[in-house]
């Protein structure tokens, strides 16, 4: 417990560091809220043509964007920095951090907080609100935590996933453009109701890369509708348990893979 | 007088092929990439049998290759240049018996090269086999996509030479540049056909450069639209920008004497 106002500590001056460039933080906190913005005008554009997108109308397909939105912007924040990884390995400052009496996973973490990324998080929030003012969902005690809780569950799922793809640098030596392929990869895939996609790709988000529990299942809910691929209707609860085996095997796969990192030998 | 810039071209094309993994860890990544983003677009011709006049034989050729052009045209900038504006290393790039605009554009159209062979090749025979494709009716379409892409990579350069130079005055151009790459994928038309576009969304766009990074040989490799309008359009903001690139170079370089005596 020690080690966390140790964290706190480095994670203050990483926030101070960024205020200090107003101007620089500002653009690129708009150009995350742009990036997040494409898929959204991809949305808006499909819809000019179609009614219904595997299913689901427009405001529907708002709903899970919105809570992917969030989700992604706040695992983008918490666990982005290990894009960085190849860099460090490459480096050799990971040697650094493993000599460090401290967790290399909550070193890496806390190595850099950006806030732009913020960004991403803010265009989901706006969207969530507009499609919740728009009356779409009821208004009942269990929809309220549904919409509290989905952003942080989807967060953890997806920052799990992100841990999970990373981990791949310690044995590919470019590893980042393959787990960009997952991490962003799965930002688009959690957007869309998983009706969309083949049913093999399907079956891969539902099953082994777990997207669909980061926003699709979860709207399910909200908007008390059936599941159109008639899957059972626990699953639309199961978000979190979701969420408790993932962060599990993700600590698994980390565990292994920085066991088996031999240094970069620089 | 030509035969510098050659060179160049020959070591930009060198230069990328030492990076292979780099590249082939790309290809995987933009492979992935097409599979989710023709999933979407298909499910919408799926209801209608075409959407803007997009059947699923043109949404998979459009998704395959924006997918593969990308890393040709590469339309998410790099910031070499700008951080040896930084550094001040490109006092020596200035000083050097060539004109910076056209070395830098020579090693791109070698990296470019490199690309379409590594990058571009194997993503579209690879969409080709696998989805609904449609291939070029007339044999010369194929040079004309040729063309249209070189043009297509000297547009894209000329914007990124633009920003590399803001870095004269910003000394740090990344905030620019992250909000150029953010905006790029929608406006040249990776993400979706910039025919799904609203009619006047669409002449807006068309009044700026980048469907002519991308979406324009796109076109002209699918036979739609006047190819001879595409071509125009291409070449007035090919050489608006790099007429752009010179103007600013010039004063960029006088600036630096400036703050170098």
């Amino acid at each position: 417990m020690a080690d966390l106002g140790v964290h706190l500590r480095i994670l203050g001056s990483r926030v101070r560091s960024q205020l200090a460039y107003p101007v620089s933080f500002g653009l690129d906190a708009l150009g995350q809220a742009i990036a997040q913005a494409n898929e959204l005008a991809v949305i808006l554009v499909v819809f000019a043509q179609v009614e219904s997108l595997g299913g689901f109308t427009r405001d529907e397909v708002l709903l899970i964007y919105g809570f992917a939105g969030i989700s992604f912007g706040l695992a983008d924040l918490a666990v982005g920095q290990l894009d960085e990884l190849p860099r460090w390995i490459r480096t050799g400052e990971l040697d650094v951090l493993l000599a460090r009496p401290l967790g290399l996973l909550p070193q890496l973490m806390t190595s850099d907080l950006q806030l732009r990324r913020l960004g991403r998080a803010a265009v989901g929030a706006v969207v969530l609100v507009v499609v919740l003012v728009q009356g779409e969902v009821e208004p009942t005690p269990l929809n309220a935590l549904l919409i509290l809780g989905t952003p942080l569950i989807g967060a953890t799922i997806t920052s799990a996933i992100w841990v999970v793809t990373c981990s791949v640098s310690f044995w590919v030596i470019e590893g980042r453009e393959i787990a960009n392929a997952f991490t962003y990869g799965s930002q688009l895939t959690t957007s869309y109701p998983i009706t969309v996609f083949g049913p093999w790709l399907r079956g891969l988000l539902c099953f082994a890369v777990p997207s669909a529990f980061v926003a699709y299942f979860p709207a399910l809910a909200l908007l008390d509708r059936p599941d159109p691929l008639g899957l059972p209707h626990a699953l639309r609860y199961a978000s979190p348990l979701v969420a408790v085996a993932a962060v599990l095997a993700a600590a698994l796969v980390w565990r292994t893979a920085v066991r088996h990192y031999q240094g970069a030998g620089s | 007088m030509l035969r510098p810039y050659l060179h160049l071209v020959r070591a930009g094309f060198r230069r990328h092929s030492v990076y292979l993994a780099a590249s082939l860890a790309g290809l995987f990544t933009n492979t992935v990439f097409g599979f989710l983003r023709v999933s979407v677009l298909l499910a919408v011709v799926e209801q209608t049998g075409s959407a803007a006049g997009y059947d699923a034989a043109d949404t998979g050729t459009f998704v395959w290759l924006g997918q593969g052009l990308l890393a040709v045209v590469m339309i998410w900038p790099d910031r070499e240049l700008a951080q040896r504006v930084r550094s001040g290393d490109v006092a020596i790039d200035l000083g050097r018996p060539w004109n910076l605009q056209a070395a830098t554009l020579a090693q791109d159209l070698g990296r470019a090269g490199h690309a379409m062979l590594i990058r571009f090749a194997p993503p579209v025979l690879f969409g080709a086999l696998v989805l609904p494709f449609r291939w070029p009716q007339s044999p010369w379409t194929v040079l004309v996509f040729a063309l249209s892409t070189v043009l297509a990579v000297v547009i894209s350069f000329a914007a990124r030479f633009l920003l590399d130079l803001a870095a004269f005055w910003l000394l740090d151009n990344r905030g620019v540049v992250t909000v150029y790459a953010a905006a790029t994928g929608v406006l040249c038309g990776l993400t979706v056909p910039i025919a799904y576009f609203p009619e006047p969304l669409r002449i807006a766009l068309y009044a700026t450069p980048f469907p002519a990074m991308l979406q324009t040989p796109i076109d002209v490799f699918g036979e739609r639209g006047a190819t001879a309008a595409l071509l125009a359009h291409q070449v007035l903001w090919a050489a608006l920008l790099l007429a752009a690139g010179q103007v600013v170079l010039a004063r960029a370089t006088r600036k630096l004497v400036v703050q170098g005596g």
